[in-house]
């Protein structure tokens, strides 16, 4: 399961994509909307998520090519919010499911940065004020 | 100069561009033998402020990033890309 959502994330669901009897592990990534920024001091009450929906849904799908190849056997699910997300709600899910929790743990921090660093989606903040201001990742 | 065909092509832009430039999706007209940094500069020469942000700015062309230097088909569908920010 890899794709975009514009309604809540359903993480029981992707657990239950990637899990199976020859798995030991499952280790899920969310992230999540915070209250502070790093960039505004203003408190942050939603992020607003747009996305190339082909570009962004064809790397996601490069990407956990690429986890599978580098820390298989595993099962990897990956949804990505779009639209707004409200203060503490994920934004972003991944789940690993591996044999051990060692590949499972290595897998989805591979699949979490990669994401960030490559995927064709954009956010911007919208403040308690009203104002809102687009946010990009810095390079890990 | 030769008349050259006219090619037709979209172009996208998100996120800031978006924004900036005042649509999602746009039909555009340009020579035959334009790459996409002549697609930019003539959106450029429309769009005060949009050259600022050319040095942060990546391309793609039918789903796949592209060189600025790469020439533009009858039909393709150019994308206007700023730094992501999933996550």
């Amino acid at each position: 399961m890899i794709g975009l959502s514009d309604a809540g994330l359903d993480v029981a669901a992707l657990v239950e994509a990637v899990r199976s009897d020859a798995h030991g592990a499952v280790v899920t990534f969310l992230g999540t909307t915070r209250a502070t920024s790093p960039g505004d001091p203003r408190p942050v009450v939603a992020l607003e998520y747009e996305a190339y929906d082909a570009m962004a849904i064809s790397e996601m799908e490069t990407i956990a090519r690429e986890t599978r190849e580098r820390f298989g056997p595993l099962e990897i699910a990956m949804l990505h919010r779009t639209g707004r997300v409200a203060l503490g709600e994920p934004s972003v899910a991944i789940v690993v499911a591996a044999p051990h929790r060692g590949p499972a743990f290595e897998a989805c921090r591979y699949a979490i940065d990669a994401v960030k660093a490559r995927v064709a989606v954009w956010k911007r903040e919208v403040y308690r004020d009203g104002d809102t201001a687009w946010v990009a990742n810095t390079p890990s | 100069m030769p008349q050259g065909r006219t090619l037709k092509i979209r172009v996208l832009a998100f996120a800031r561009l978006r924004e900036l430039l005042g649509f999602s999706s746009r039909e555009l007209d340009v020579d035959d033998g334009a790459t996409v940094a002549d697609v930019w500069a003539r959106l450029a020469r429309e769009v005060a402020g949009l050259d600022g942000l050319r040095a942060s700015t990546r391309f793609a062309r039918n789903g796949a990033l592209a060189a600025a230097t790469v020439a533009v088909r009858d039909g393709d569908e150019i994308a206007l890309l700023p730094p992501v920010g999933g996550g």
